[in-house]
Protein backbone atom coordinates (compact mmCIF):
# COMPACT_ATOMS: atom_id res chain seq x y z
CA UNK A 1 0.00 0.00 0.00
CA UNK A 2 1.10 3.72 0.01
CA UNK A 3 0.06 7.01 -2.19
CA UNK A 4 0.08 6.56 -5.66
CA UNK A 5 2.21 9.37 -5.53
CA UNK A 6 5.82 10.29 -4.31
CA UNK A 7 5.38 13.62 -3.88
CA UNK A 8 2.08 15.54 -2.28
CA UNK A 9 2.31 18.59 -5.16
CA UNK A 10 -1.65 19.05 -5.53
CA UNK A 11 -4.91 17.32 -4.83
CA UNK A 12 -5.65 17.47 -8.92
CA UNK A 13 -2.88 14.13 -8.63
CA UNK A 14 -4.51 12.47 -6.15
CA UNK A 15 -7.21 9.81 -6.85
CA UNK A 16 -9.99 8.91 -4.71
CA UNK A 17 -7.93 5.91 -2.75
CA UNK A 18 -4.86 8.06 -1.91
CA UNK A 19 -7.58 10.63 -0.20
CA UNK A 20 -9.31 8.05 1.58
CA UNK A 21 -5.92 6.48 2.26
CA UNK A 22 -5.23 9.54 4.20
CA UNK A 23 -8.26 9.98 6.14
CA UNK A 24 -7.88 6.45 7.31
CA UNK A 25 -4.48 7.11 8.41
CA UNK A 26 -5.42 10.66 9.84
CA UNK A 27 -8.16 8.77 12.04
CA UNK A 28 -5.27 6.56 13.61
CA UNK A 29 -3.09 9.58 14.03
CA UNK A 30 -6.01 11.34 15.57
CA UNK A 31 -6.32 8.62 17.97
CA UNK A 32 -2.28 9.24 18.84
CA UNK A 33 -2.99 13.00 19.39
CA UNK A 34 -5.45 12.30 22.25
CA UNK A 35 -2.62 10.28 24.36
CA UNK A 36 -1.01 11.58 27.11
CA UNK A 37 1.70 11.05 25.22
CA UNK A 38 1.30 12.55 21.75
CA UNK A 39 4.36 11.38 20.02
CA UNK A 40 5.04 8.15 17.96
CA UNK A 41 8.51 7.07 17.18
CA UNK A 42 7.69 6.58 13.46
CA UNK A 43 10.10 8.62 11.57
CA UNK A 44 12.98 8.45 13.93
CA UNK A 45 15.46 8.57 10.90
CA UNK A 46 13.62 10.96 8.83
CA UNK A 47 14.77 14.60 8.71
CA UNK A 48 12.23 17.15 7.15
CA UNK A 49 13.05 20.81 6.36
CA UNK A 50 10.23 23.07 6.37
CA UNK A 51 10.94 25.63 3.54
CA UNK A 52 8.85 28.96 3.48
CA UNK A 53 8.86 31.31 0.83
CA UNK A 54 5.56 33.28 2.30
CA UNK A 55 4.70 34.03 5.55
CA UNK A 56 2.66 31.36 7.73
CA UNK A 57 1.46 30.43 11.33
CA UNK A 58 -1.19 28.02 10.78
CA UNK A 59 0.34 25.69 8.23
CA UNK A 60 4.08 26.20 9.52
CA UNK A 61 3.51 25.36 13.00
CA UNK A 62 1.27 22.62 12.06
CA UNK A 63 3.86 20.84 9.89
CA UNK A 64 6.27 21.27 12.61
CA UNK A 65 4.01 19.66 15.19
CA UNK A 66 3.50 16.70 12.71
CA UNK A 67 7.15 15.84 11.99
CA UNK A 68 7.98 16.23 15.84
CA UNK A 69 5.03 14.11 16.90
CA UNK A 70 6.04 11.41 14.09
CA UNK A 71 9.53 11.57 16.08
CA UNK A 72 11.56 13.34 13.11
CA UNK A 73 13.80 15.36 13.12
CA UNK A 74 13.01 19.26 12.23
CA UNK A 75 14.61 22.32 10.29
CA UNK A 76 12.97 25.54 9.29
CA UNK A 77 13.94 27.98 6.89
CA UNK A 78 12.24 30.93 6.27
CA UNK A 79 13.10 33.35 3.51
CA UNK A 80 13.33 36.75 5.23
CA UNK A 81 16.75 36.91 6.41
CA UNK A 82 18.13 34.04 4.41
CA UNK A 83 20.25 34.19 1.45
CA UNK A 84 18.13 34.73 -0.67
CA UNK A 85 18.07 37.98 -0.47
CA UNK A 86 21.27 37.49 -1.89
CA UNK A 87 20.46 36.11 -4.60
CA UNK A 88 20.39 32.03 -4.53
CA UNK A 89 18.06 30.62 -6.82
CA UNK A 90 15.22 28.30 -5.52
CA UNK A 91 16.65 25.07 -7.02
CA UNK A 92 20.48 26.18 -5.34
CA UNK A 93 18.70 27.01 -2.06
CA UNK A 94 16.78 23.57 -2.12
CA UNK A 95 20.17 21.77 -2.75
CA UNK A 96 21.71 23.40 -0.49
CA UNK A 97 19.49 21.89 2.47
CA UNK A 98 19.04 18.68 1.10
CA UNK A 99 23.22 18.08 0.91
CA UNK A 100 22.55 18.24 4.74
CA UNK A 101 20.82 15.12 4.33
CA UNK A 102 17.43 15.89 4.48
CA UNK A 103 14.84 13.48 2.97
CA UNK A 104 11.93 15.36 3.06
CA UNK A 105 10.93 19.24 1.85
CA UNK A 106 7.82 21.10 2.94
CA UNK A 107 7.46 24.02 0.62
CA UNK A 108 5.25 27.25 0.38
CA UNK A 109 6.29 29.74 -2.37
CA UNK A 110 4.73 32.56 -3.90
CA UNK A 111 4.50 31.40 -7.29
CA UNK A 112 2.47 29.29 -8.84
CA UNK A 113 4.08 25.70 -9.80
CA UNK A 114 7.53 26.18 -7.79
CA UNK A 115 6.73 22.36 -6.20
CA UNK A 116 6.61 20.87 -9.65
CA UNK A 117 9.80 22.52 -10.51
CA UNK A 118 11.80 21.57 -7.61
CA UNK A 119 10.19 18.13 -8.27
CA UNK A 120 11.82 17.29 -11.23
CA UNK A 121 15.21 18.50 -10.31
CA UNK A 122 15.32 17.14 -6.89
CA UNK A 123 15.18 12.93 -5.66
CA UNK A 124 13.59 14.13 -1.86
CA UNK A 125 9.85 14.10 -1.84
CA UNK A 126 8.47 17.57 -1.71
CA UNK A 127 5.45 18.44 0.30
CA UNK A 128 3.49 21.36 -1.13
CA UNK A 129 2.60 23.85 1.38
CA UNK A 130 0.97 26.61 -0.75
CA UNK A 131 2.28 27.54 -3.71
CA UNK A 132 0.99 31.20 -5.28
CA UNK A 133 -2.65 30.92 -6.70
CA UNK A 134 -3.10 27.30 -7.49
CA UNK A 135 -2.91 24.68 -4.71
CA UNK A 136 -3.07 23.88 -1.07
CA UNK A 137 -3.18 20.32 -1.02
CA UNK A 138 -3.15 19.52 2.87
CA UNK A 139 -5.47 22.61 3.52
CA UNK A 140 -8.37 21.03 1.00
CA UNK A 141 -7.68 17.48 2.88
CA UNK A 142 -7.90 18.93 6.11
CA UNK A 143 -11.07 20.53 5.33
CA UNK A 144 -12.36 17.59 3.54
CA UNK A 145 -11.65 16.00 6.52
CA UNK A 146 -12.96 18.04 8.82
CA UNK A 147 -16.61 18.22 6.64
CA UNK A 148 -16.92 14.83 6.88
CA UNK A 149 -16.22 14.40 10.65
CA UNK A 150 -19.05 16.42 10.70
CA UNK A 151 -21.32 15.44 8.27
CA UNK A 152 -20.32 11.89 7.28
CA UNK A 153 -20.05 10.57 3.38
CA UNK A 154 -19.31 14.01 1.46
CA UNK A 155 -21.23 12.30 -1.52
CA UNK A 156 -24.30 14.52 -2.01
CA UNK A 157 -23.19 17.65 0.47
CA UNK A 158 -23.27 20.82 -0.66
CA UNK A 159 -20.55 22.79 -0.19
CA UNK A 160 -20.13 26.65 -1.05
CA UNK A 161 -16.99 28.55 -1.19
CA UNK A 162 -16.97 32.15 -0.44
CA UNK A 163 -15.04 35.31 -1.03
CA UNK A 164 -11.68 35.66 -3.34
CA UNK A 165 -11.78 32.40 -5.37
CA UNK A 166 -9.45 34.49 -7.76
CA UNK A 167 -6.54 34.42 -5.79
CA UNK A 168 -7.00 31.67 -3.39
CA UNK A 169 -5.09 27.99 -3.85
CA UNK A 170 -7.09 26.91 -1.05
CA UNK A 171 -10.33 27.61 -3.17
CA UNK A 172 -8.73 25.57 -6.59
CA UNK A 173 -7.65 22.60 -3.77
CA UNK A 174 -10.59 22.34 -2.50
CA UNK A 175 -13.22 22.18 -5.42
CA UNK A 176 -10.80 19.60 -6.72
CA UNK A 177 -10.84 17.41 -3.36
CA UNK A 178 -14.17 17.81 -3.08
CA UNK A 179 -15.30 16.83 -6.70
CA UNK A 180 -13.18 13.56 -6.23
CA UNK A 181 -15.04 12.52 -3.30
CA UNK A 182 -18.10 13.51 -4.76
CA UNK A 183 -20.08 16.47 -2.93
CA UNK A 184 -21.60 19.54 -5.42
CA UNK A 185 -19.63 22.58 -5.01
CA UNK A 186 -20.95 26.41 -5.63
CA UNK A 187 -18.11 29.69 -5.61
CA UNK A 188 -19.77 32.76 -4.72
CA UNK A 189 -18.22 36.00 -4.50
CA UNK A 190 -18.07 39.37 -6.59
CA UNK A 191 -18.31 38.73 -10.13
CA UNK A 192 -14.44 40.52 -10.54
CA UNK A 193 -12.96 37.92 -8.01
CA UNK A 194 -14.59 34.80 -9.34
CA UNK A 195 -12.17 33.65 -12.18
CA UNK A 196 -14.00 33.33 -16.12
CA UNK A 197 -14.47 30.02 -17.19
CA UNK A 198 -14.66 28.31 -13.29
CA UNK A 199 -17.45 25.90 -14.22
CA UNK A 200 -15.40 24.11 -16.64
CA UNK A 201 -14.09 22.79 -13.05
CA UNK A 202 -17.14 21.03 -12.40
CA UNK A 203 -18.31 23.95 -10.20
CA UNK A 204 -21.65 26.11 -10.12
CA UNK A 205 -21.22 30.24 -9.54
CA UNK A 206 -23.49 32.42 -7.41
CA UNK A 207 -22.82 35.77 -7.16
CA UNK A 208 -25.64 36.69 -4.35
CA UNK A 209 -23.55 35.15 -1.32
CA UNK A 210 -27.33 34.83 0.99
CA UNK A 211 -28.85 32.53 -1.78
CA UNK A 212 -25.20 30.27 -1.65
CA UNK A 213 -25.75 30.00 2.12
CA UNK A 214 -29.55 28.84 1.64
CA UNK A 215 -28.11 26.37 -0.89
CA UNK A 216 -25.07 25.15 0.77
CA UNK A 217 -24.70 21.89 3.66
CA UNK A 218 -21.10 23.52 4.99
CA UNK A 219 -19.82 27.51 3.62
CA UNK A 220 -15.92 27.63 3.35
CA UNK A 221 -15.51 31.36 3.93
CA UNK A 222 -12.35 32.63 2.37
CA UNK A 223 -9.85 35.59 2.64
CA UNK A 224 -9.93 38.79 0.26
CA UNK A 225 -6.04 38.19 -0.38
CA UNK A 226 -4.96 42.00 -0.44
CA UNK A 227 -1.14 41.06 -1.07
CA UNK A 228 -1.91 39.22 -4.86
CA UNK A 229 -4.39 41.80 -5.39
CA UNK A 230 -2.38 44.18 -7.67
CA UNK A 231 -5.44 46.24 -9.05
CA UNK A 232 -8.58 47.32 -7.00
CA UNK A 233 -10.95 44.36 -7.66
CA UNK A 234 -13.70 46.10 -5.55
CA UNK A 235 -14.23 49.44 -3.94
CA UNK A 236 -13.71 49.22 -0.21
CA UNK A 237 -13.61 46.24 2.43
CA UNK A 238 -16.43 48.12 4.17
CA UNK A 239 -18.25 47.77 0.69
CA UNK A 240 -17.40 44.16 0.33
CA UNK A 241 -17.93 43.26 4.39
CA UNK A 242 -21.85 44.34 3.35
CA UNK A 243 -22.54 42.57 0.36
CA UNK A 244 -20.11 39.56 0.53
CA UNK A 245 -19.23 39.16 4.61
CA UNK A 246 -20.82 36.81 6.46
CA UNK A 247 -22.79 37.76 9.45
CA UNK A 248 -25.26 36.20 12.45
CA UNK A 249 -28.59 38.07 10.94
CA UNK A 250 -27.68 36.27 7.50
CA UNK A 251 -27.24 33.16 9.13
CA UNK A 252 -30.87 33.81 11.75
CA UNK A 253 -32.32 34.49 8.55
CA UNK A 254 -31.18 30.49 7.22
CA UNK A 255 -33.47 28.08 8.34
CA UNK A 256 -31.02 25.25 8.37
CA UNK A 257 -27.66 25.05 10.51
CA UNK A 258 -25.15 24.91 8.24
CA UNK A 259 -21.23 24.59 9.45
CA UNK A 260 -19.01 27.57 8.50
CA UNK A 261 -15.55 26.99 7.98
CA UNK A 262 -12.15 29.59 7.38
CA UNK A 263 -8.96 27.99 6.79
CA UNK A 264 -7.64 31.28 8.38
CA UNK A 265 -5.89 33.82 9.09
CA UNK A 266 -9.52 35.22 9.58
CA UNK A 267 -9.69 39.18 8.88
CA UNK A 268 -12.94 39.56 11.37
CA UNK A 269 -15.68 42.13 9.77
CA UNK A 270 -14.74 41.79 6.38
CA UNK A 271 -15.31 38.37 4.91
CA UNK A 272 -16.63 37.06 8.22
CA UNK A 273 -18.34 38.23 11.43
CA UNK A 274 -16.96 37.78 15.26
CA UNK A 275 -20.64 36.58 16.25
CA UNK A 276 -20.46 34.06 13.31
CA UNK A 277 -16.74 32.41 13.49
CA UNK A 278 -16.89 32.33 17.34
CA UNK A 279 -20.48 31.03 16.65
CA UNK A 280 -21.46 27.13 17.88
CA UNK A 281 -21.73 26.20 13.68
CA UNK A 282 -18.32 27.38 13.35
CA UNK A 283 -15.13 24.63 12.96
CA UNK A 284 -12.81 26.78 12.06
CA UNK A 285 -10.69 25.53 15.32
CA UNK A 286 -11.33 21.79 14.54
CA UNK A 287 -9.93 22.70 10.96
CA UNK A 288 -6.62 23.28 13.10
CA UNK A 289 -6.55 20.17 15.06
CA UNK A 290 -7.25 17.92 12.06
CA UNK A 291 -4.61 19.76 10.33
CA UNK A 292 -2.11 18.11 12.51
CA UNK A 293 -2.93 14.74 12.17
CA UNK A 294 -3.66 15.08 8.18
CA UNK A 295 -0.51 16.30 7.86
CA UNK A 296 0.85 13.44 10.26
CA UNK A 297 -0.69 11.16 7.52
CA UNK A 298 0.78 12.46 4.67
CA UNK A 299 4.26 12.49 5.80
CA UNK A 300 3.89 8.93 6.86
CA UNK A 301 2.65 7.80 3.79
CA UNK A 302 5.00 9.44 1.57
CA UNK A 303 8.15 8.22 4.00
CA UNK A 304 7.67 4.87 2.19
CA UNK A 305 10.77 3.04 0.49
CA UNK A 306 14.34 4.37 0.19
CA UNK A 307 16.12 3.76 -2.82
CA UNK A 308 19.35 2.39 -1.53
CA UNK A 309 17.97 0.53 1.27
CA UNK A 310 15.00 -1.13 -1.02
CA UNK A 311 17.74 -3.94 -2.05
CA UNK A 312 17.93 -5.27 1.34
CA UNK B 1 2.20 -27.64 2.40
CA UNK B 2 1.68 -28.98 5.62
CA UNK B 3 -0.96 -28.85 7.77
CA UNK B 4 0.48 -27.94 11.43
CA UNK B 5 -2.90 -27.79 13.36
CA UNK B 6 -6.20 -28.83 11.89
CA UNK B 7 -9.41 -27.23 13.43
CA UNK B 8 -9.54 -30.01 16.05
CA UNK B 9 -6.43 -29.69 17.33
CA UNK B 10 -6.82 -26.32 16.95
CA UNK B 11 -9.51 -25.97 19.38
CA UNK B 12 -7.84 -27.79 22.10
CA UNK B 13 -4.54 -25.62 21.76
CA UNK B 14 -6.65 -22.89 22.43
CA UNK B 15 -8.39 -23.89 25.38
CA UNK B 16 -5.54 -25.10 26.93
CA UNK B 17 -4.00 -22.15 26.20
CA UNK B 18 -6.84 -20.02 27.72
CA UNK B 19 -6.55 -22.75 31.03
CA UNK B 20 -2.86 -21.61 31.44
CA UNK B 21 -4.06 -17.75 31.35
CA UNK B 22 -6.56 -18.89 33.89
CA UNK B 23 -4.57 -20.75 36.08
CA UNK B 24 -1.56 -18.02 36.59
CA UNK B 25 -3.80 -14.69 36.61
CA UNK B 26 -7.28 -15.82 38.24
CA UNK B 27 -8.98 -13.88 39.21
CA UNK B 28 -7.87 -11.48 36.67
CA UNK B 29 -8.34 -7.86 38.36
CA UNK B 30 -5.11 -6.55 37.83
CA UNK B 31 -4.77 -8.24 34.33
CA UNK B 32 -5.28 -6.86 30.81
CA UNK B 33 -5.43 -9.05 27.68
CA UNK B 34 -4.00 -7.47 24.68
CA UNK B 35 -3.95 -8.46 20.95
CA UNK B 36 -2.25 -7.39 18.47
CA UNK B 37 -3.40 -5.57 15.60
CA UNK B 38 -3.94 -6.85 12.60
CA UNK B 39 -3.87 -10.53 12.57
CA UNK B 40 -3.12 -11.56 16.25
CA UNK B 41 -6.50 -9.94 17.44
CA UNK B 42 -8.08 -13.11 15.91
CA UNK B 43 -6.20 -15.52 18.46
CA UNK B 44 -7.03 -13.02 20.87
CA UNK B 45 -10.70 -12.34 20.50
CA UNK B 46 -10.44 -16.46 20.81
CA UNK B 47 -8.69 -16.65 23.52
CA UNK B 48 -10.48 -13.57 25.49
CA UNK B 49 -13.75 -15.63 25.42
CA UNK B 50 -12.59 -18.29 26.25
CA UNK B 51 -10.80 -17.32 29.60
CA UNK B 52 -14.29 -15.12 30.66
CA UNK B 53 -15.90 -18.49 29.63
CA UNK B 54 -13.54 -20.17 31.69
CA UNK B 55 -13.22 -18.04 34.54
CA UNK B 56 -16.96 -17.03 35.26
CA UNK B 57 -15.22 -13.22 35.19
CA UNK B 58 -17.10 -10.87 32.19
CA UNK B 59 -15.00 -7.97 32.64
CA UNK B 60 -11.84 -8.69 32.46
CA UNK B 61 -9.95 -5.73 30.76
CA UNK B 62 -9.53 -6.78 27.08
CA UNK B 63 -7.89 -4.20 24.26
CA UNK B 64 -6.44 -4.27 20.71
CA UNK B 65 -3.15 -2.38 20.21
CA UNK B 66 -1.87 -1.40 16.59
CA UNK B 67 2.00 -1.42 16.76
CA UNK B 68 2.54 0.58 12.59
CA UNK B 69 4.08 3.55 13.80
CA UNK B 70 6.29 1.60 16.17
CA UNK B 71 8.08 -0.70 13.52
CA UNK B 72 11.59 -0.76 12.93
CA UNK B 73 11.30 -1.01 9.30
CA UNK B 74 9.32 2.31 7.70
CA UNK B 75 11.96 2.64 5.08
CA UNK B 76 12.76 -1.15 4.08
CA UNK B 77 9.33 -2.14 3.48
CA UNK B 78 6.09 -1.17 1.56
CA UNK B 79 4.01 1.68 3.77
CA UNK B 80 2.07 0.09 6.35
CA UNK B 81 -1.68 0.91 6.67
CA UNK B 82 -2.47 1.29 10.36
CA UNK B 83 -5.15 -0.58 12.36
CA UNK B 84 -7.25 1.14 15.43
CA UNK B 85 -5.69 0.70 18.74
CA UNK B 86 -8.75 0.48 21.42
CA UNK B 87 -7.47 -0.02 25.00
CA UNK B 88 -10.20 1.57 27.24
CA UNK B 89 -8.56 0.98 30.38
CA UNK B 90 -5.00 1.89 32.18
CA UNK B 91 -2.66 -0.51 32.06
CA UNK B 92 -0.39 1.40 34.91
CA UNK B 93 0.30 -1.46 37.18
CA UNK B 94 -1.37 -4.14 35.66
CA UNK B 95 -0.23 -7.46 34.33
CA UNK B 96 -0.26 -7.67 30.59
CA UNK B 97 -0.68 -10.83 28.58
CA UNK B 98 0.02 -9.83 25.03
CA UNK B 99 -1.15 -11.82 22.21
CA UNK B 100 -0.16 -12.75 18.73
CA UNK B 101 -0.66 -15.86 16.30
CA UNK B 102 3.04 -16.11 14.96
CA UNK B 103 6.17 -15.70 16.79
CA UNK B 104 9.18 -15.73 14.09
CA UNK B 105 11.84 -12.99 13.88
CA UNK B 106 10.55 -10.83 17.33
CA UNK B 107 10.46 -7.61 15.73
CA UNK B 108 6.89 -7.23 16.15
CA UNK B 109 6.41 -8.20 19.88
CA UNK B 110 9.41 -5.49 19.98
CA UNK B 111 7.31 -2.72 18.34
CA UNK B 112 4.63 -3.99 20.35
CA UNK B 113 6.64 -3.26 23.89
CA UNK B 114 7.30 0.24 23.01
CA UNK B 115 3.82 1.14 22.30
CA UNK B 116 2.49 -0.57 25.30
CA UNK B 117 5.02 1.82 27.21
CA UNK B 118 3.45 4.76 25.56
CA UNK B 119 0.18 4.11 27.55
CA UNK B 120 1.08 3.43 30.84
CA UNK B 121 4.24 1.54 32.62
CA UNK B 122 2.76 -2.48 32.98
CA UNK B 123 3.75 -4.02 36.40
CA UNK B 124 4.71 -7.08 34.22
CA UNK B 125 4.17 -8.07 30.34
CA UNK B 126 3.85 -11.62 29.34
CA UNK B 127 3.74 -13.32 25.43
CA UNK B 128 1.05 -15.93 24.53
CA UNK B 129 1.36 -17.02 20.49
CA UNK B 130 -0.40 -19.75 18.83
CA UNK B 131 2.80 -20.60 16.90
CA UNK B 132 6.50 -20.35 17.63
CA UNK B 133 8.88 -20.51 14.70
CA UNK B 134 11.82 -21.82 16.81
CA UNK B 135 15.36 -20.54 15.77
CA UNK B 136 14.73 -17.80 13.38
CA UNK B 137 14.39 -15.13 16.16
CA UNK B 138 16.44 -11.80 15.93
CA UNK B 139 16.10 -10.22 19.07
CA UNK B 140 15.65 -12.15 22.51
CA UNK B 141 12.29 -12.63 22.74
CA UNK B 142 10.50 -16.34 24.05
CA UNK B 143 6.60 -16.71 24.54
CA UNK B 144 5.26 -17.27 27.70
CA UNK B 145 2.68 -19.31 26.65
CA UNK B 146 2.86 -21.02 23.04
CA UNK B 147 0.46 -23.56 21.30
CA UNK B 148 2.98 -25.49 19.09
CA UNK B 149 6.38 -24.69 18.21
CA UNK B 150 7.40 -25.40 14.57
CA UNK B 151 11.27 -25.49 13.09
CA UNK B 152 10.79 -23.43 9.90
CA UNK B 153 13.32 -22.38 7.48
CA UNK B 154 13.56 -18.49 6.33
CA UNK B 155 12.19 -19.20 2.74
CA UNK B 156 8.74 -21.28 4.79
CA UNK B 157 6.26 -19.21 5.72
CA UNK B 158 3.22 -20.25 8.53
CA UNK B 159 0.00 -19.48 7.42
CA UNK B 160 -2.97 -19.38 10.52
CA UNK B 161 -6.47 -19.30 8.89
CA UNK B 162 -9.41 -18.24 11.32
CA UNK B 163 -13.10 -19.35 10.94
CA UNK B 164 -14.15 -15.44 11.10
CA UNK B 165 -12.02 -14.27 8.10
CA UNK B 166 -10.57 -17.37 6.02
CA UNK B 167 -13.88 -19.60 6.80
CA UNK B 168 -11.76 -22.36 8.12
CA UNK B 169 -9.52 -22.76 11.38
CA UNK B 170 -6.36 -24.41 10.12
CA UNK B 171 -2.10 -23.88 10.51
CA UNK B 172 -0.26 -24.43 7.44
CA UNK B 173 3.52 -24.13 6.54
CA UNK B 174 4.03 -22.99 2.92
CA UNK B 175 7.01 -24.19 0.94
CA UNK B 176 8.99 -22.00 -1.54
CA UNK B 177 7.26 -18.68 -0.91
CA UNK B 178 8.74 -16.42 -3.28
CA UNK B 179 11.48 -14.07 -0.43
Amino acid sequence: MGLSVKHLLGIKELNVQDIEQIFKTADNFKQVLQRPIKKVPTLRDTTVANVFFENSTRTRLSFELAEKRLGADVVNFSASGSSVSKGETLIDTVNNILAMKVDMVVMRHSASGAPWFLANHIDASIINAGDGTNEHPTQALLDAYSMREKLGDLRGKRVAILGDIMHSRVALSNIYCLNKLGAEVVVSGPPTLIPKHIESLGVKVEYNVKKALEWCDVANVLRIQLERQHKPLFSTLREYAMYYGVNKQMLDSIEKDIVIMHPGPINRGVEINSDVADSKQSIILGQVENGVAIRMAVIYLLSGKREAESQL
Amino acid sequence: MKTLLNSNLMNITLQRLAHQLVENHMPFTDTAIIGIQPRGIYLSNRIASLVKKISGNNNIDYGLLDITFYRDDVHSADIHVPSDTNMPFSIEGKNVVLIDDVLYTGRTIRSAMDALIDFGRPKRVELLTLIDRRFSRELPIQPDYNGYSVDTILTQKVKVYWQETDGKDEVVLLDKVAP
